[in-house]
C-alpha cells in the first residue's frame, strides 16, 4: 500500500491515515510478533506517559510521536529483547525511541511522489505525566490510537504547514 | 560455514542486540561481536580488530552509516570487509548511496531474520 504524497491536505487526511495505522502495525507484526487491537473512543488515553519523537525533515516536514504507557512500554521492551534484558529503564526509551523511529520510516517509505528525500532524526524520549504537547508544526495532523494488550498507544503525525 | 566476527554499528542498544539475535537466527555463528554506537566509534574497532562482516545503520550522531561506509576504505585491514546497511531510511535515494559507497546489501527496518539471512548468507559464501 502507498500514498501519493502530493495530495492536498484533506486527501491527506484520508489518504494518508490508514498509511499510517499500515506503518504502525507493520512495525508490531514484524518487530514483536502481533498486530494491534483498534481502540475505540472510549479508550482512556495512556497514562504514566513515555513519549517517542521523531523529527521529519526534507520533502516532508514534521514530527512523529509514540505515546504509551510505563508498562506498555516495558511490555514493549520486553518483546523485543526478551524480558530478561529489558528491565533497564534505559534499554525501555531506547526501544520505544526504535519504535517511533520504525513507524515514521515506514511510513515514510510507504508515500509515493516526494518531490526529493525525506530525512528522519535521531530519537528522544519524554518521560513523565505533567507536560503538555504543542506543535509547532502548524500543518495538519494525523492521530490513531491502538491498543497492545488490551493498553492504548497513541501514534501521531504532526506536519509542517 | 566457520563462525564469524560481525560488528554491528547502531546507535540504539536495543536494535544492536536484535541484529545480533537475527543472526544467530539466521544459523550464522558467531565467534564474536562488537558493537559500537556510531561510524567514528566503528572505525576505531576496524582499525584494532578484524572482522568478517559489518552492518551498519545509517542514520546514527557523530558519523553517519554513509560517511562510516566512504572511510572504511581508507583502512587497509578492513578493505574488502562485507558492509550491509540495516535502517529506517529506505528510499531507492539512500539505497543507491550506500551501494555507491560500497556497501554489499540493504535491509530496511523493520526486518525479520530471513531478510537478514537472504542479505548476509551470500556475501559471506562469497568471501575469499
Amino acid at each position: 500500500m502507498s500514498a501519493d504524497a502530493s495530495l492536498g491536505v484533506h486527501s491527506r487526511q484520508h489518504e494518508w491515515l490508514p498509511i499510517l495505522e499500515l506503518a504502525v502495525q507493520e512495525v508490531f507484526e514484524i518487530m514483536l510478533g502481533g498486530r494491534l487491537a483498534v481502540a475505540t473512543q472510549s479508550e482512556p488515553p495512556p497514562v504514566g506517559e513515555l513519549t517517542a519523537i521523531v523529527g521529519l525533515a526534507g520533502s516532508l516536514r514534521g514530527i512523529v510521536t509514540f505515546r504509551c504507557g510505563s508498562l506498555s512500554a516495558s511490555q514493549i521492551a520486553a518483546r523485543m529483547l526478551g524480558p530478561e534484558i529489558a528491565h533497564a529503564e534505559g534499554q525501555v526509551w531506547d526501544a520505544i525511541g526504535e519504535i517511533c523511529n520504525m513507524i515514521a520510516g515506514n511510513f515514510k517509505n510507504k508515500l509515493t511522489g516526494l518531490d526529493g528525500p525525506c530525512l528522519l532524526s535521531v530519537p528522544a524520549v519524554v518521560t513523565g505525566r505533567g507536560y503538555r504537547y504543542h506543535s509547532m508544526a502548524g500543518g495538519d495532523s494525523l492521530e490513531i490510537a491502538l491498543l497492545f494488550e488490551s493498553a492504548p498507544l497513541v501514534i501521531r503525525l504532526d506536519l509542517h504547514a | 560455514m566457520s563462525k564469524i566476527r560481525a560488528l554491528i554499528v547502531d546507535d540504539s542498544s536495543v536494535m544492536r542486540k536484535i541484529v545480533e539475535r537475527s543472526l544467530r537466527q539466521a544459523g550464522i555463528e558467531l565467534e564474536e561481536v562488537f558493537e559500537a554506537s556510531n561510524g567514528a566509534e566503528a572505525l576505531g574497532t576496524l582499525r584494532n580488530h578484524s572482522v568478517d562482516l559489518v552492518l551498519c545503520d545509517i542514520n546514527m550522531p557523530v558519523m553517519d552509516g554513509l560517511e562510516f561506509v566512504r572511510q572504511v576504505a581508507t583502512i587497509e585491514i578492513a578493505k574488502g570487509v562485507p558492509i550491509i546497511m540495516i535502517t529506517t531510511e529506505g528510499s531507492e535515494s539512500h539505497v543507491v548511496q550506500a551501494l555507491s559507497a560500497g556497501a554489499r546489501g540493504y535491509i530496511r527496518k523493520p526486518f525479520t531474520p530471513d531478510q537478514v539471512k537472504e542479505q548476509v548468507l551470500p556475501v559471506l559464501e562469497k568471501k575469499p
